[in-house]
């Protein structure tokens, strides 16, 4: 019972030190709880069953980033435990001295880490399940849908899933605690206190040099991702630019520990004001220490106001192109002419060979699809291909240089025709650039923007094509930007337009069936859908080579899937901003701690408290933002490049997210920074 | 001769009403300009919180302590750190050298925080490095100087502002012989050339020989005042050194 009241008693005592950590458990708890509670909320949402089976997916990867999003809190939550402990090392040496054992003083750092966890999990609990209320609004708007009623939801399974989760993270703490006092020996405990750091002093020269070498790896690494970004072939591309980022952040940060005193130290006039020389040694004293933790905390700001920005808006840029890349209703196709030796290596039977010798209409009106009934303004024509004229053949004498430079493409397909008045009904159809030809040219309808590059500089150097014996020559010297299969996005690797005769029935490769529903609400549209996603269910239509995609479906999808990255973006983004600002500011409140003598002696010399206060603020404040305003500047960079990736043209999306990015940023990282200001201030005030 | 430091009648209690500790008990007396005094006492007899009350650090619980005619006790708030900054200077037994800085900056530090004009500061601190020694360790950070050296340091640091008065809490305490020597020895070249007043508090009767009036103290109140006068260092030591014998007790184990 002594040893309850004297754990009760050191919380209360100590409950300014532990304000970080109490906020950090508490964020923990309440966003492990609102995202884990996502499902419960989506009950409520009237969505259809494809969006509902996306929204299972997307609760079903959630609770897989719970792991991982544990896994970092679990080490964010032991780190933080250390540090505490690590100021308690006299209070431990001195009831090792009155007498007390080891063990008794497990059992209080385990009582101690019991209350601790539960005001935290109550606490936690409770504030997540008053957001996860704000949330089910917000999960509602990213699914677009209506909700049916409104209900205050409390999760059940997610408040147990938080506490077995918590409850491991706490149970490592206390063996870790366990660990740590039956390690400890009482002369290590009376010392710990006492150490005198010596300051080291870099040659100016070399910071100077490795200040610029960071500076030009930096830039061009920045040039990389932004100007230079069409260069990047492959995804691995990728790595060489965030290899470079990393090292040039830590490098900055060393050499700018080592040049920011000296510049500064030469305007004396600045430099002998006040404390500012005394803060600007506190700063390049622990900035000589800390400089790998900066880089990795600016890294990971960097990462999250990436993912923040990006995940916002991801789910307009995800839609932002459907209304032009999916323009109709719903498209048909089915492969035609199949031989049977081709059928059956596909795992087609003789009789379904059979079947691909008649197109979609055919086939719908086999399933009892009144055609003419549902849909209008259809649109039906083949596209042509053959084994003679494949990709490499079409490149011409840029084939060579083409396998170079993407060595990873395949260039071993047949080539995709269209006839020339197909494309055009097809172009007055979907809003492409109509084309006219000559009986001797070609044009390439393309849109993804690196199979456009590779065919633009084949069209430049005027490859010509042979189809069945006959020679055309290209009539731009560039892709036309369009597409042919309805898509959420611009995957048109090329295909080929040429005049009508130049194509023959022999080589029919596919044929596709546009339609819209014939319909004026959306309730019956919904209700075609219906009868399609049905259809589609049907032996027949499995068993054959036909395949449909409709608006509905793909919208739902995009929709979805940029729902799904959202809240796993938002989810390990607000984790990875908690775990850096945590770190930070556990580290300036030890800080503080060591500092405490420091702050003594400026008093002792009739420093004024508000001087004091003043230099304590600009020091953490430094240490906030230093890595901060690196990490905005590579946000810049990495932003542009996350819109290029995301084709997010909107501005006025991005600077929408940005904002939220920001008020995140100011809530999380600012309250961290407030509270360690105040708990700092704390700390050099007590034993005046 | 105009006085710096008159302390009137002050007292200062411990604790509470059912349980008083008189740490100083009605003392009274007066330090003129550029007098050099030494306050001897054992541990217990109040010259530390004596010290503590002159540097406004602690509070009397009544009395007055008044420095250049200014009563110190009515001092508030940041008139109190004005006053703490611009008129007394420290010594401190473990130096109080932030360990951050160099020499020359901790040096610095004390007229920064005054607002002084950066030529003033670089004006003063060669003055007085050349006359306390130390001007070879100006660039040096503490840990790098020895603790004659960094004593040295921190009395420059402490006349820099040209206080009224400096206060010396055990200054000798953590130095070896020599260093004592030498610094006691600048204390009196700051005392007799450059007219500093200095208050100095030990227990060790060598360091209390340096002064030119020792003032004892025995559970709160003055026990005994010698006035060196034109005697040698000599001859006064073995004069503070039978007043001690004669306050017994734990001084005797200092010796």
């Amino acid at each position: 019972m002594m040893l309850f009241k004297l754990s009760l008693r050191n919380i209360k005592k100590s409950f300014k030190d532990y304000a970080i950590y109490f906020f950090t458990l508490i964020l923990g708890v309440a966003i492990f709880y609102i995202f884990n509670a996502i499902d419960s909320q989506t009950v409520l949402l009237d969505v259809t069953s494809s969006t509902k089976s996306i929204i299972d997916l997307m609760v079903n990867m959630l609770s897989g980033v719970s792991v991982f999003v544990s896994i970092i809190l679990g080490f964010l939550v032991i780190y933080a435990n250390r540090f505490l402990m690590k100021r308690r090392n006299k209070e431990f040496g001195i009831y090792l001295t009155l007498g007390m054992s080891k063990k008794k003083i497990s059992l209080i750092l385990l009582i101690e880490t019991l209350v601790i966890g539960a005001i935290s999990l109550i606490v936690g609990l409770l504030i997540g399940t008053l957001l996860s209320q704000v949330m089910s609004v917000f999960v509602a708007n990213m699914f677009e849908a209506d909700m049916t009623r409104f209900a205050f939801v409390f999760s059940t399974s997610a408040t147990i899933k938080t506490l077995i989760y918590f409850g491991i993270i706490y149970l490592l703490v206390m063996i870790f605690n366990i660990v740590i006092v039956s390690k400890c020996r009482l002369i290590d405990l009376f010392q710990a206190s006492r150490k005198s750091e010596k300051v080291k002093i870099k040659n100016p020269i070399v910071c100077i040099l490795i200040f610029i070498v960071a500076v030009c790896m930096l830039s061009y690494a920045y040039y990389m991702v932004t100007v230079g970004v069409d260069d990047l072939a492959l995804a691995s591309d990728i790595l060489i630019p965030i290899a470079l980022g990393c090292v040039s952040t830590f490098l900055i940060f060393w050499s700018l520990s080592g040049l920011l005193l000296r510049i500064i130290m030469s305007f004396k006039k600045f430099y002998y004001k006040g404390l500012n020389s005394f803060v600007l040694r506190q700063i390049s004293n622990k900035i000589n220490t800390t400089v790998a933790s900066m880089s990795i905390i600016c890294i990971m700001l960097f990462v999250t106001i990436c993912v923040l920005s990006s995940s916002l808006s991801i789910k307009n840029s995800m839609t932002a192109n459907l209304t032009t890349l999916v323009p109709a209703d719903i498209e048909i196709t089915k492969t035609l002419d199949m031989s049977v030796s081709d059928a059956l290596d596909l795992g087609y039977n003789e009789e379904q060979a059979e079947d691909s010798k008649y197109a979609v209409r055919y086939s719908l009106e086999k399933l009892d699809f009144d055609v003419d009934k549902y849909f209008e303004d259809i649109l039906d024509f083949q596209i042509y291909a053959t084994n003679d004229v494949l990709i490499k053949d079409t490149l011409g004498a840029y084939y060579d240089e083409a396998k170079k430079t993407y060595p990873f493409l395949i260039y071993d397909t047949a080539e995709t025709f269209i006839k020339l008045s197909d494309y055009n009904s097809l172009a007055n159809r979907y809003g492409l650039e109509k084309i006219s030809l000559n009986s001797d040219e070609y044009a390439i309808i393309a849109d993804f923007d690196q199979w456009s590059a590779i065919r633009n500089e084949a069209l430049k150097r005027g490859a010509t094509l042979t189809l069945l014996g006959k020679e055309y020559h290209p009539k731009y010297d560039e892709c036309i930007n369009g597409f042919l299969y309805m898509t959420s996005n611009h995957i048109n690797t090329g295909i080929f337009v040429v005049p009508d005769e130049a194509v023959s029935d022999a080589i029919r490769e596919q044929n596709i069936f546009i339609a819209d529903y014939n319909a004026d609400t959306d309730e019956e549209k919904e209700d075609i859908e219906k009868m399609i996603t049905e259809l589609s269910d049907h032996d027949y239509a499995t068993s054959t080579t036909l395949s449909a995609s409709t608006k509905i479906s793909i919208y739902e999808a995009s929709i979805g899937l940029g729902a799904l990255v959202t809240f796993i973006g938002l989810y390990l983004g607000l984790i990875f901003l908690i775990s850096s600002a945590a770190i930070l500011a556990l580290k300036e409140l030890s800080e503080s701690t060591d500092n405490k003598e420091r702050y003594n002696m400026l008093r002792k010399i009739g420093t004024d408290e508000s001087m004091i206060n003043n230099a304590l603020f600009k020091q953490i404040a430094v240490f906030f933002l230093i890595p901060l305003l690196l990490a905005i500047i590579h946000s810049i960079f990495g932003l542009e490049f996350c819109r290029y990736i995301l084709e997010t043209f909107g501005d006025e999306e991005m600077v929408k997210s940005i904002t939220m990015t920001v008020i995140f940023l100011i809530i999380i990282y600012g309250g961290y920074f407030v509270i360690t200001y105040i708990c700092s201030k704390n700390i050099i005030k007590e034993g005046r | 001769m105009a006085n710096i430091l008159k302390i009137d009648k002050i007292e200062k209690y411990y604790g509470n009403k059912s349980n008083l500790t008189k740490a100083i008990d009605n003392l009274s007396f007066e330090v003129d300009k550029g007098e050099f005094v030494a306050i001897m006492g054992a541990s217990g007899s109040g010259k530390t919180t004596l010290l503590n009350c002159i540097s406004t650090i602690d509070r009397v619980t009544s009395g007055h302590i008044f420095v250049k005619g200014q009563d110190i006790t009515k001092l508030k708030g940041n008139a109190l750190n004005r006053f703490r900054r611009e008129e007394l200077g420290f010594i401190f037994q473990d130096f109080n050298l932030l360990d951050t800085l160099t020499a020359y900056e901790n040096i610095a530090l004390a007229l920064s925080i005054q607002n002084e004009r950066v030529a003033v500061i670089e004006k003063r601190i060669e003055d007085i490095a050349l006359k306390l020694n130390i001007k070879h360790c100006l660039d040096k950070y503490p840990y790098q100087l020895s603790g004659g050296e960094k004593q040295r340091v921190a009395s420059a640091r402490a006349i820099i502002t040209n206080p009224a008065l400096v206060l010396a809490d055990e200054p000798t305490g953590a130095l070896d012989s020599k260093s004592a020597k030498m610094l006691l020895e600048s204390f009196n070249y700051l005392n007799t050339d450059l007219k500093t007043t200095i208050l100095m508090v030990t227990h060790d009767a060598f360091t209390a020989s340096y002064a030119g009036r020792v003032i004892f103290i025995k559970d709160g109140k003055i026990f005994d005042e010698l006035i060196r006068g034109d005697k040698t260092r000599k001859e006064f030591f073995d004069e503070i050194i039978d007043v001690v014998t004669l306050l017994g007790g734990d001084l005797n184990d200092a010796l």
